[in-house]
């Protein structure tokens, strides 16, 4: 034991420091960006550069434990599970994990809390719902349950493509064409808020996961390439996402 | 250093509150449905840990350091100003804006390198292709996608089209290039850009649209402020397919040089 610990331990520490390493590099764009049109543009000093400074190594500590986190817990905890399910061979169980992930990593998303809570200030000074703060809250929610929904109805669709091995590239293009139609008739106060709902459902818990699960289901399904069939899930939740909110502009 | 404390612990317990429901169904799943032990649970059990205390770090820090500063920059570039232009709606040009289109576009391709779920999708990416994608390449493709709508984005707000206009044509384009891409890449791009419109980007975004509709004369904030996110989904999917339009015809014309 004791002539083994010294070893893992340095490979441990080298891979930490490695990654250290990769989250500067991975941070040096945003520091140029903001240096340069700060200093030579706006021509203005960094208000509080200690704090700016110290902010930017907790995200370089962050993004490390992140890195390392996902290579030893969440990668392998999602496609460890999409094995299992294919090993048990049951369509219902998986469909019903499926809608179970997409639901419950959207509908306590906190981007997609302050999406909703903004529409509801819209819909309120339009006069679409009456301005009462309860009124203004079930819409809300209603609407944070309408993206839940979709994700959770989109993983599913995507779970059954990948099962039967549907060509990815109808389901989007279906998808792009619903967004046209669906765009026609709802109103207009709705779209940019539909459009944007697609993008702030997707976060650093939900990504990996989802990545994982199209990944872990498309290689254990004989027949399947995990590269060209196992992505693509997240831009059909996008896609439906932007598709119910537009419905439940119509509708509410 | 007491106050940094009590942030970071609210934000711990606000990013634990937000995953609780994705823990207890994973757990739910695996003792009542899978029911068979999970291999190496300790190492997943750290695994979370790390990633829930890196996801609470990251948030501090860029409460920290990066969104005051891009707030700040994004009223100092859309005040009038610095600008140098008159609050006469009839006197919108699209050319007194330059600044701020150049700095949305590279704000967006900064903020897309940082974010933290593109490199997660580009490592597991070039894993399961077995290195044939590389990440570095992807993730500039899709970083000078997420800065090139950006970019555009802020011009639409400042000439005030409607934002179907651009997005519709937008898909238009990426059903023509599905065509002609190689298949194998077509799902990861059309993920591209979800996947770049996380934690960095959607803030430094939403703060930048939001200043620009309200300082543009004739702009409502509530009507032209949003749509920016849809900008950075749609460019990065068309990027990555010209990427892999590229790549495919440049290994075609190696093999072809190869050959005679």
């Amino acid at each position: 034991m004791g002539s083994k610990f010294p070893f893992i331990e340095r490979v441990l520490h080298n891979r930490f420091v490695r990654q250290l390493l990769a989250s500067a590099l991975d941070l040096v764009p945003i520091v140029v960006v903001i240096l340069f049109f700060q200093i030579l543009v706006i021509q203005q000093p960094i208000p509080e550069a200690g704090r700016f400074v110290a902010g930017m190594l907790l995200v370089v500590l962050g993004l490390t434990f992140f890195m390392q986190g996902l290579k030893l817990g969440l990668f392998p905890l999602g496609e460890s599970m999409a094995h299992a399910f294919v090993r048990k061979g049951s369509l219902f169980w998986i469909l019903v994990f499926a809608f179970a992930l997409g639901f419950g990593a959207t509908v306590a998303e906190p981007a997609l809390i302050a999406v909703a809570d903004e529409a509801a200030r819209i819909a309120a000074d339009d006069g679409a719902i009456t301005a009462s703060v309860e009124a203004r809250k079930s819409y809300a929610l209603g609407l944070r349950l309408t993206v839940a929904t979709a994700v959770g109805f989109a993983l599913i669709v995507s779970t059954i493509r990948i099962i039967r091995g549907w060509p990815l590239p109808y389901v989007i293009v279906g998808g792009y064409a619903g967004v046209g139609i669906m765009t026609i008739f709802a109103p207009p106060e709705i779209i940019g808020i539909a459009y944007d709902s697609g993008g702030v459902t997707t976060s650093t818990i939900t990504v990996p996961l989802v990545t994982a699960l199209g990944v872990g289901l498309s290689s254990s399904i004989p027949g399947r390439n995990p590269v060209s069939d196992g992505f693509g899930l997240l831009a059909l939740a996008a896609l439906m996402s932007m598709i119910f909110v537009m419905g439940y502009g119509i509708f509410a | 250093m007491n106050e940094w404390l009590h942030e970071f612990g609210n934000i711990l317990l606000e990013t634990l509150r937000a995953v609780s429901p994705i823990i207890g169904l994973l757990v739910l799943f695996q003792l009542l449905v899978i029911r068979k032990p999970l291999p190496h649970p300790g190492r997943i059990l750290v695994g979370f840990l790390y990633v829930l205390l890196g996801v609470a770090l990251f948030l501090v820090g860029l409460k920290m350091a990066l969104f005051p500063i891009g707030d700040l920059m994004a009223q100092q570039l859309t005040a009038p100003d610095f600008l140098g232009i008159e609050p006469d709606p009839d006197r919108v040009h699209w050319y007194n804006y330059i600044w701020v289109y150049l700095f949305a576009g590279c704000i967006g391709f900064a903020a897309a390198m940082a974010e933290p779920t593109l490199i997660a999708v580009a490592v597991k990416v070039s894993e399961v292709s077995a290195g044939s994608i590389r990440a570095l390449p992807l993730r500039l493709a899709v970083a000078l996608g997420v800065g090139g709508g950006l970019a555009l984005g802020t011009f639409r707000i400042v000439t005030g089209a409607p934002l179907y206009t651009y997005i519709l044509t937008g898909y238009a384009i990426v059903a023509i290039q599905t065509v002609f891409a190689p298949k194998v890449i077509a799902g990861l791009a059309y993920d591209a850009g979800n996947v770049a419109s996380s934690t960095v980007t959607v803030p430094i975004v939403t703060a930048l649209g939001l200043g620009l509709a309200a300082a543009v004369p004739g702009r409502n904030p509530l009507l032209d402020g949003f749509g920016l996110i849809a900008f950075t989904c749609l460019i990065p999917i068309i990027n990555v397919l010209g990427y892999g339009q590229i790549a495919m015809w440049l290994s075609r014309r190696n093999q072809a040089a190869n050959n005679d």
